[in-house]
This record gives structure tokens, C-alpha cells and sequence, in this order.
């Protein structure tokens, strides 16, 4: 026979703090336990970086390293805050946590907020291993560092809420999918490696994307000093129809 | 606190809940004492998991009123407990990682891994929720549950697909929390669950209450009763004519006889007398109606997909 503690009841709920703190954790844990989540935001832009940069692949102007720091920096903003939230999310609704944590005193803000925390945790460390291995390579930046965090934290902004959007209303594994695909696909034609002006007509279209803003006003910045302030606009209109969107569809199950 | 006074810990009335066309539940009415552990027994499809999701706030009634510890569900999170049926784990997350993660949301939490211990699950703390057995998962799932001391804790189905250990730990649990104060809502199909735990049993068909009191209550009635077990096609009509005008009986299924008389004691008199007479030993002798026949006699014998 169990000898049990008192169950008295006592529910009262934590700070806010202590449940933001635990949940901030939970989602860091699961993002750097999950394989593919580090593949995704680490292995590949690290990769992406040291190749393009040393082997002559595609044709720029300027120096090769200078061009493809800002683009993988916007490929590791994307990763994390559009395809790990995205392919998170979907699971954590297809498997109930989202539903199950909705029974908890964790307030939704708080969740959002956990989530968002991670995801500017990772940045922090994506941001610094880029920018170490820029450096290793010869790189050399312009602009200021408050440009730079503008343009990642829009940038962290817009992604998050087609992120969420995207998570929030597909299935699990359709959401993967989908995710992975639109990942190839701007890491390929959305200005991230490849200039856009060598893409003839569709380069009209592309440029309104978010990631075509993102990597072009890092460039712009990093590589010559000057500030793209239509494509700091751009992004912050992305972001407010993003999250706007995924605010009004979002399913919690 | 102003809680401790409530003698109702949950209070649904008239609810009625609908998906499309079809109504899941359709005007049913039930009140937890507080305290006491109440039971929705059903068949599958009844209703009972809808009307549980909409006492924990994830479903909106069409109709109806739900209060829940004098309260709106979403008011008293942190005063319920909800174990829901199946899911809910983090796939990648440890056990004891999840349990500690649902205990920072409480002010005043149990002990994660002194939980995890009574509950048996001690050797697969550091094991990852996907990798838990179904029976794990189930019992890890009710640690989440009761983690935060809540005053009101709702269990779907809690026993279901468990191991008799692992189920005999859970019903030591829900007692234990019976006995400090703790309400306790339950779904289960399963009668000697509710028969063992509950102090008051809805049985519940078709979105509506069909029955409701304590045990005896449900299982009481004027007429005496005698089940026993024996070889297939005994002479029912000759049993009958043996025991006098006033008593019905039949077999159902082969080989389980069901008799009922005025009478008690001359009713089992008069079955173990014929079956005397014709050389058959009566095995496992029942003079109780059990909450399974009520049940049967409430919701129809046929079976439900």
C-alpha cells in the first residue's frame, strides 16, 4: 500500500517569471535536442557560409565573404523563427501539449512570449557562430550594430508569425512539409545566396518577400554602410499581417 | 478562502453541446459534491469526454451553465486538474523534465520525482515520453494532473489500457485524494471502476443523464436477484416452474442464468434446489444486481461502434 504525501488541495499559480523561465528552457531543450531543428538553424548556414565563401559557386560582385554573411545571417533568422516554429508548433498542436498546457495556469502570453524567447536565444547563438566564422573567413562589416538588430528583430518578427500561421493551422506533418519545401525555395531564390538581380523577371515579386527584405537590407548594411529603409518597411508590414493572420487563425488543437 | 465553504465543486446544467448536426450532449445535468469522487459512466460515444472538455474550458456549450469551484473554467485553472485521454507529453522531453515543467506553473507544487516514485514511474524518469509505455504515459499523465494541488481534478478515462498494478495504483490515488478533500470527476465504461470508486455514478447514453444516484441506490431493487453460471441450455422454463408464479428468469449469454423472484432467500432456496435435482453445481452465485446490469438494462445490450 502507497504511503501518500498530503494532497490537500494548495493550487495557487507560480509567477509569471518562474513560468516564463520554465518554459523558455523547455522550448531551448527541444530545439537543440531535436536533430533536425539543429541542422536546420546551425549545421546548414554554417556550412553554406564556409562553402559559398571559399568556393567559387556563384558569381558575385564584391567579395565573397562580404555578400554571403548577411544572406546566411537571413537564412539563420528564417530557420529559426519561420521553419522551427512552424514544424514545432504543428507537432505540439498534433500531439495535444498545446491543448494539454491550455488546461495549466501558463497564460497563452506566456507561451508566445517562451516561444519567442527561444527562438531570440538561438538567434543569439547562430548570430555570434556566423559572425565568428565570417570573421575566421575575412570578413569585414559596415554599418552599425543597432541596424543589424532592427533588421533581425522585424525580420525575427515577420517569420514568427508566418511561423506560427503556418503551425498554428496545418496538420503536423503537413506543416513539415510545407515548411521544409518553403525553406528550400527562399533559401534558393529569396535573395538569401543567390543575387535576385540575376533572376530576370521574377526578381519583381521576389523582392517583396520576407526574406528577400531581410537579406538585402543586411547587405545593404554589412557589406556598404547604407540602410534600406524600405526594406526595414517591408519586413515590419510582414510582420503585422503575419501576426495579425495568426492571431485571428491560430488553433490551439 | 471563500472556496472552502462551497459544497458543490462542479455544477453543469441543461448542457447541451453540438458538433455540426449531430448533438454530443444534449441537456444533461450533474453536480461533484465537493469532496467526493463522481463517476460518468457511459458507452463509448455518450458524451462523457465532450461534457468533461467543456467543464475544463476547451469547449464553448451551445446551452447550458457550467460552474466550476463557484467559477468559470477559465477562472480556476490553477485550482483544476485535468488528465485528459491520451497525448499531451512533449515527445522528446523526459519524464521527469515534463512533470517538473507542469510543476513550475503552481505556486506550492508536489515534489516531481518523490511523485514520479509513488506512482512507480522511478525507473523511467529520465526515459523521453515517446518512449513510455502506453501504461507510463497514462500514469505520468495523471502525476501532471495532480501536481499542482489542485481542489477539482477530472481523470478521462484514467485507467484505461492499464496494467491491474499500474490501475490499482491509480484508484489508490484518487481514494488518496478523496480522503484529503479533493473532488474527483471520472469517465470510464468500465462498471467495477465506478463501482469501486465512485459515491455517486451518472450513467450517462446518448448525451443525456439515463440514471443517477450512489451504488446501492443504482443497484438496489425490489425484486431479488440470482445469477449464477452453469453448463449451456438448462431447462430455463422448467427452473421457473419450479420457483413459483412470480418469477422471471432467462439465460443470457449461453451458460449465465439470470432469475429473478419476490422473494430472497426462497429464490436462491429454490434455484439451488433444482439445481440439485438435476446434478448441475451453480458456480459463482450472485444475489446482487452489479452496476454492469443496470447499466446494460439502461443502455441496451446491442454493441455500439
Amino acid at each position: 500500500m502507497t504511503v501518500w504525501p498530503s494532497l490537500v488541495p494548495r493550487g495557487q499559480p507560480a509567477p509569471r517569471a518562474q513560468m516564463l523561465r520554465a518554459q523558455t528552457r523547455t522550448e531551448l531543450t527541444l530545439l537543440l535536442r531535436n536533430g533536425e531543428q539543429v541542422l536546420l538553424t546551425l549545421v546548414i548556414p554554417l556550412g553554406l557560409l564556409v562553402i559559398l565563401s571559399t568556393v567559387p559557386i556563384i558569381n558575385v560582385t564584391g567579395r565573397r565573404v562580404d555578400f554571403f554573411v548577411p544572406g546566411v545571417l537571413a537564412l539563420a533568422v528564417m530557420s529559426a523563427a519561420f521553419t522551427g516554429q512552424a514544424i514545432g508548433t504543428g507537432f505540439e498542436r498534433q500531439y495535444g501539449v498545446l491543448k494539454r498546457l491550455g488546461a495549466t495556469p501558463l497564460p497563452r502570453s506566456v507561451l508566445l512570449l517562451a516561444k519567442t524567447s527561444a527562438v531570440l536565444l538561438v538567434e543569439v547563438l547562430q548570430v555570434t557562430l556566423i559572425c565568428l566564422v565570417g570573421l575566421l573567413l575575412g570578413w569585414h562589416p559596415h554599418g552599425n550594430v543597432l541596424g543589424v538588430i532592427a533588421f533581425v528583430a522585424l525580420g525575427t518578427a515577420a517569420f514568427s508569425g508566418l511561423g506560427l500561421l503556418l503551425g498554428g493551422t496545418l496538420r503536423g506533418l503537413t506543416t513539415l512539409a510545407a515548411a521544409n519545401l518553403l525553406w528550400f525555395v527562399l533559401l534558393s531564390v529569396g535573395g538569401i545566396v543567390y543575387p535576385l538581380s540575376e533572376l530576370g523577371g521574377a526578381e519583381g515579386v521576389l523582392r517583396r518577400l520576407p526574406t528577400a527584405a531581410l537579406s538585402d537590407g543586411l547587405r545593404q548594411l554589412l557589406q556598404h554602410g547604407s540602410f534600406a529603409g524600405w526594406d526595414l518597411l517591408a519586413l515590419a508590414l510582414w510582420a503585422v499581417a503575419g501576426l495579425a493572420t495568426a492571431s485571428r487563425l491560430f488553433r490551439w488543437e | 478562502m471563500t472556496a472552502a465553504a462551497l459544497d458543490t465543486a462542479l455544477e453543469v446544467v441543461d448542457l447541451v453541446k453540438r458538433y455540426g448536426d449531430r448533438t454530443a450532449v444534449d441537456g444533461l445535468s450533474l453536480a461533484v459534491r465537493a469532496g467526493s469522487v463522481t463517476a460518468l459512466l457511459g458507452p463509448n460515444g455518450a458524451g462523457k469526454t465532450t461534457t468533461v472538455e467543456v467543464c475544463e474550458g476547451f469547449r464553448t456549450p451551445d446551452a447550458g451553465t457550467v460552474r466550476v469551484l463557484g467559477g468559470s473554467p477559465a477562472e480556476v485553472r490553477h485550482r483544476v486538474g485535468v488528465m485528459p485521454q491520451g497525448g499531451g507529453g512533449y515527445p522528446s522531453l523526459r519524464a521527469v523534465e515534463l512533470l517538473t515543467l507542469f510543476s513550475r506553473f503552481y505556486a506550492h507544487p508536489h515534489d516531481p520525482t518523490a511523485l514520479l516514485s509513488l506512482l512507480g514511474l522511478d525507473e523511467v524518469a529520465r526515459t523521453p515520453y515517446r518512449r513510455l509505455s502506453g501504461g507510463q504515459q497514462q500514469r505520468l499523465s495523471l502525476a501532471m494532473a495532480v501536481v499542482g494541488r489542485p481542489e477539482l481534478v477530472f481523470l478521462d478515462e484514467p485507467t484505461a489500457g492499464l496494467d491491474p498494478q499500474a490501475r490499482r495504483a491509480t484508484w489508490d490515488l484518487v481514494e488518496a485524494l478523496r480522503a484529503d478533500g479533493v473532488s474527483v470527476l471520472l469517465t470510464t465504461h468500465l462498471m467495477d471502476e465506478a463501482e469501486h470508486l465512485a459515491d455517486d455514478v451518472y450513467v450517462v447514453d446518448h448525451g443525456r443523464v439515463v440514471a443517477h444516484g450512489t451504488v446501492p441506490e443504482l443497484t438496489s431493487s425490489t425484486q431479488a436477484f440470482v445469477r449464477f453460471t452453469g453448463p449451456a441450455d438448462l431447462d430455463v422454463d422448467d427452473l421457473l416452474r419450479s420457483l413459483g408464479p412470480d418469477c422471471v428468469g432467462k439465460e443470457s449469454p449461453a451458460g449465465t442464468y439470470l432469475v429473478e423472484g419476490p422473494e430472497g432467500p426462497t429464490l436462491l432456496a429454490g434455484v439451488t434446489a433444482w439445481c440439485a435435482t438435476r446434478g448441475v453445481l451453480p458456480q459463482g452465485l450472485q444475489t446482487r444486481r452489479t452496476l454492469e446490469d443496470v447499466f446494460l438494462d439502461l443502455t441496451g445490450r446491442e454493441l455500439r461502434t
